[in-house]
């Protein structure tokens, strides 16, 4: 890695797309909630939101189901795609990747993100209101080669157009 | 005897950055032996030693004709010509 500066990206994201990550790691909570927003291959614009199972249906890890991880590959492939962002919560620690996550991340071109439901959840439980305002962490990475770079979020109102 | 394997992008560093290339042998093994003569590097991204034995790695998922090696034999498992093979890392990690 010698030589190459490690540029900031930014991570654009749609609003409805922003959303539903919410909205799935709070249905999911407190288990890890797991998913990809696919986008053209090159484009780096997620565009089709897909909500994995976690099939380690636990709170501190999360795993694709491997027959589902194999479709959800050949539908990329047939439709030109890339997994843009890959994205998963985390529901008691801050959204910030973990050494499993570090050591496990496999796509180099993706958009790591993570979302934490713990404010949410701790609000929640208190006040027994699950759309309490409590914020939502949320905060995309880069991840190459086991290093860890935070990217800006850009949310927009509607997926720019190509 | 030809069997497309399609390579993943973390791994295409090893294949000069095909997406896919072709390989042979009658077992997982023996291809990932093959893949390893052409493309040196890649075994150990796919392989471990566990206990003196050579075990598919744990968040490496392998597949033959769209089945999950582990429910085949693992590195065991046999393959025929025209076979198709898909290599792909696990989408994992956790809190913990």
């Amino acid at each position: 890695m010698a030589g190459a500066p490690t540029l900031a990206c930014v991570l654009t994201i749609d609003q409805a797309t922003y959303d539903a990550i919410v909205a799935h790691a709070k249905r999911d909570h407190p288990d890890e909630c797991c998913g990809i927003v696919a986008g053209p291959e090159g484009s780096d614009r997620p565009e089709r939101l897909v909500e994995m199972v976690n099939a380690a249906g636990s709170p501190t890890f999360y795993e694709f189901d491997s027959a589902e991880l194999l479709d959800l590959y050949k539908q990329m492939w047939a439709n030109d795609e890339e997994p843009v962002v890959v994205y998963h919560s985390h529901t008691a620690t801050e959204a910030y990747p973990s050494r499993t996550d570090i050591g496990l991340a496999s796509e180099p071109n993706a958009h790591y993100v993570l979302v934490s439901t713990r404010h949410w959840a701790e609000a929640r439980d208190e006040t027994g209101d699950g759309n309490n305002d409590a914020p939502i962490e949320f905060r995309s990475y880069s991840i190459v080669d086991g290093e860890v770079t935070e990217e800006e979020i850009s949310v927009v109102p509607a997926r720019p157009a190509p | 005897m030809s069997i497309e394997v399609r390579i993943p992008t973390i791994l295409r560093t090893y294949t000069g950055g095909e997406k896919a290339v072709t390989a042979e042998g009658a077992s997982l093994a023996a291809l990932i032996d093959d893949l390893e003569a052409n493309h040196p590097g890649i075994k150990e991204r796919l392989i471990e030693d566990k206990n003196g034995a050579d075990t598919l790695r744990r968040f490496v998922n392998v597949y033959i004709n769209d089945e999950d090696v582990r429910f085949m034999g693992s590195l065991e498992a046999e393959l025929s010509d025209g076979d198709q093979v898909v290599v792909l890392p696990a989408v994992a990690g956790g809190s913990n």
